[in-house]
């Protein structure tokens, strides 16, 4: 298993610098403009120098050598001697990715902006995945029974319905109709700035997560029930599942120890590939309730041709993505005995 | 055979009907048999004749819906299993009735390892601990002759072979000592070196270990070699029951007559073809009013149209379902 990962994770590199290269070269296709957020009075020569500024003069591939040494080098450094409070070779004048917009590093930005992201949208997969699961097995349990049929229709409507629909509505209900001094109305924007000190801090930081959580958690456990439960459905009719009958086990036993352990295992796989979708924020839903999140960053960065930016962000999710699938991967030969790697 | 002795399980006018979406199909009609202390019965008959739904309905195996077990009295130890709820039923289940099934592929847990699978029946029903299941555990594994055994407890069920999966399947039915072993055709689906190996295997543990076993196949010749009686069943009933000898050298019903035929010799005319018997078993809707081989059957008569035959005394020990007698060529006198 160790050598598998170990190969498996030599060969991200190659493709990792593959994709990098693709969304750096869809980007320079990309027709915008950094200086097109500037004020119209701005002529046209030194908009040019702007742009010459940023770097935007030079060859494509020296642009992309120079992301390279940027992210793969400098931002490591960095890292290191952030946390040893060391200086390591050219820390002084080390370049390191820089925001067009902001000129901050997008580095920082990113470190900005995660917290808010994995508490919210982290924070709706765990929910979702903790209500998905009980649920698929019960539906699978008791197919067609009313409990299964209510399962079905919200899993439809959590499906079907988008989250900018679901999040406004939300809204509507939760914070216009409901007036402001009542228990039930809940914040409809997202404040970072809120620091929880004490109880009652700690609960306004659950009211104003309640409503996104709760719209991106309905969205996640209609998907995850419905693959929880086809998975148990698979397993109910298995032979082994009479065995374990036969010899006597407790309905729970058979049920909850010989068919859930099978069927969580291709749950497990799909729970492990969708964590890079937390990471990459629920762009949609953290635009409705003002989460200043990582989805935010990015479409800003989008809005801006804030070019290093979305390079870099949109890099880290690949890497994500890449990961994920490694992990994912080996999941499967922990929990199927079947599955061998060497 | 231990003859006249106490029969362990008696099984009288047992029906099971499956709910289905064509209507109910009568899949076991007024099925009666006893089963004596130690006694190896066989059931044969055709695919769909009912074997497997009459062994599972004993027990409750079978799942509800569609499967229901609408009348008939299943009395093992003195009570009736069919009335008991389901906990007591699991009481027993796995631990004094066992089972076998036709598929070891597929009839262990692939995500456990086979000391798992043959520890839960122990620590369930006989109240040990792991350690001690674990010892247990060897011993049943060198009792169904798995080699190694204690290495192999940490193994799971895809690092056997079907051979081997069968044994610990045996091992697993045979864990609390139980008195009746149930085995649904447990060689069909294993190669015939294997299937020999198997039946070695029963045969032996049969004379160690004294517990009655119920044989469901359809090879009349692993049931030759085995049984001690025979049960032959057709369209959901039981259309036969002799001693394993008798049945062979005088079978009484028409079915078994023919299915005697279809075995194969492997002396004599080598152009002749396999013997088969013409048409399908039927589909019951309903319990059958009427004979339900008259289709096939070569001395079907007026009579078998009208009426059902129940089984009748036709020996010493046998009985049979039939108008017709088949020594005598003609229809018995009612």
């Amino acid at each position: 298993m160790l050598n598998y990962t170990i190969r498996r994770l030599m060969f991200t590199i190659p493709v990792l610098l593959f994709i990098s290269f693709i969304i750096f070269l869809l980007l320079d296709l990309a027709p915008n403009d950094p200086t097109g957020n500037l004020p119209m009075t701005i002529p046209p020569e030194v908009r040019e120098k702007i742009r010459e500024s940023l770097g935007l003069g030079q060859p494509i591939h020296v642009r992309y050598f120079k992301w390279c040494v940027q992210f793969f080098v400098n931002e490591p450094l960095n890292i290191i001697d952030q946390m040893f409070g060391t200086c390591t070779w050219g820390c002084e004048d080390r370049l390191r990715v820089q925001s067009w917009a902001t000129r901050s590093p997008v580095v920082d930005l990113i470190v900005e902006r995660m917290p808010q992201t994995l508490w919210v949208v982290g924070m709706s997969y765990v929910v979702g995945i903790l209500i998905a699961i009980p649920i698929g097995v019960i539906s699978a349990y008791r197919q067609y029974s009313w409990f299964d049929q209510a399962g079905t229709f919200v899993s439809m409507v959590g499906f079907s319905v988008p989250t900018f629909f679901t999040g406004v509505l939300m809204i509507v209900i939760f914070s216009v109709m409901i007036p402001t001094d009542s228990w039930f109305w809940f914040p409809s924007i997202y404040d970072t700035t809120h620091k929880v000190t004490d109880l009652a801090s700690f609960g306004f930081q659950i009211r104003q997560m309640a409503m996104p959580v709760f719209v991106l958690a309905l969205y996640n456990a209609a998907q995850i029930s419905r693959f929880m439960r086809a998975s148990m459905l698979d397993n109910l009719n298995q032979d082994y599942v009479r065995t374990a009958r036969a010899k006597g086990m407790r309905e729970r036993v058979v049920l909850l120890v010989h068919v859930l352990r099978n069927s969580l295992i291709p749950v497990v796989t799909v729970i492990a590939l969708g964590v890079p979708q937390v990471f990459g924020g629920a762009i949609i839903t953290e635009q409705v309730f003002k989460v200043n999140g990582l989805g935010q960053l990015l479409i800003i960065g989008i809005q801006g041709a804030d070019i290093p930016l979305v390079q870099t962000l949109t890099f880290i999710f690949a890497v994500l993505i890449v990961l994920f699938n490694l992990i994912a991967d080996i999941l499967y030969g922990i929990l199927d005995p079947r599955i061998r790697y060497d | 055979m231990p003859d006249g002795a106490q029969p362990v399980l008696d099984v009288r006018d047992l029906n099971t009907v499956f709910q289905t979406r064509g209507g109910e199909v009568h899949a076991v009609n007024h099925v009666s048999f006893d089963l004596k202390k130690g006694e190896l019965l066989g059931v044969v008959g055709e695919s769909g004749s009912g074997k497997s739904v009459t062994m599972m309905s004993l027990i409750g195996l079978l799942p509800s819906p569609p499967a229901e077990v609408r009348r008939g009295e299943v009395l093992f130890d003195g009570r009736d299993l069919l009335k008991m709820d389901a906990d007591s039923l699991r009481d027993i289940r796995g631990a004094r009735i066992g089972f076998v099934f036709q598929d070891p592929m597929t009839s262990l847990n692939p995500v456990f390892t086979v000391g798992f699978q043959l520890r839960e029946p122990l620590m369930r029903h006989m109240g040990m601990n792991k350690r001690q299941a674990n010892a247990r555990a060897v011993e049943l594994l060198e009792l169904v002759g798995i080699p190694d055994a204690k290495q192999r407890l940490k193994d799971y069920p895809h690092q056997f072979s079907g051979g081997m999966r069968q044994r610990v399947m045996i091992a697993i039915a045979l864990a609390c000592d139980p008195e009746v072993l149930i085995a649904d055709e447990p060689t069909t689906a294993l190669d015939v070196t294997i299937q020999a190996q198997i039946l070695e295997l029963v045969k032996e543990l049969r004379h160690k270990l004294g517990m009655a076993i119920v044989w469901i196949t359809h090879d009349l010749g692993v049931i030759a070699g085995i049984a001690d009686r025979v049960m032959v069943m057709y369209g959901g009933q039981v259309v036969e029951q002799a001693p394993v000898r008798e049945l062979f050298k005088n079978p009484q019903h028409p079915y078994t007559a023919a299915l005697l035929e279809t075995i194969p010799h492997v002396r004599g005319d080598r152009a002749e073809r396999l013997k088969v018997i013409e048409g399908q078993p039927p589909i019951l809707g309903a319990i059958p009013t009427a004979c339900p081989f008259r289709h096939r059957c070569p001395v079907a008569f007026d009579r078998c149209k009208q009426e059902n035959p129940a089984r009748m005394p036709v020996g010493d020990g046998h009985d049979a379902a039939c108008f017709y007698d088949l020594a005598k060529g003609e229809p018995r006198d009612a």
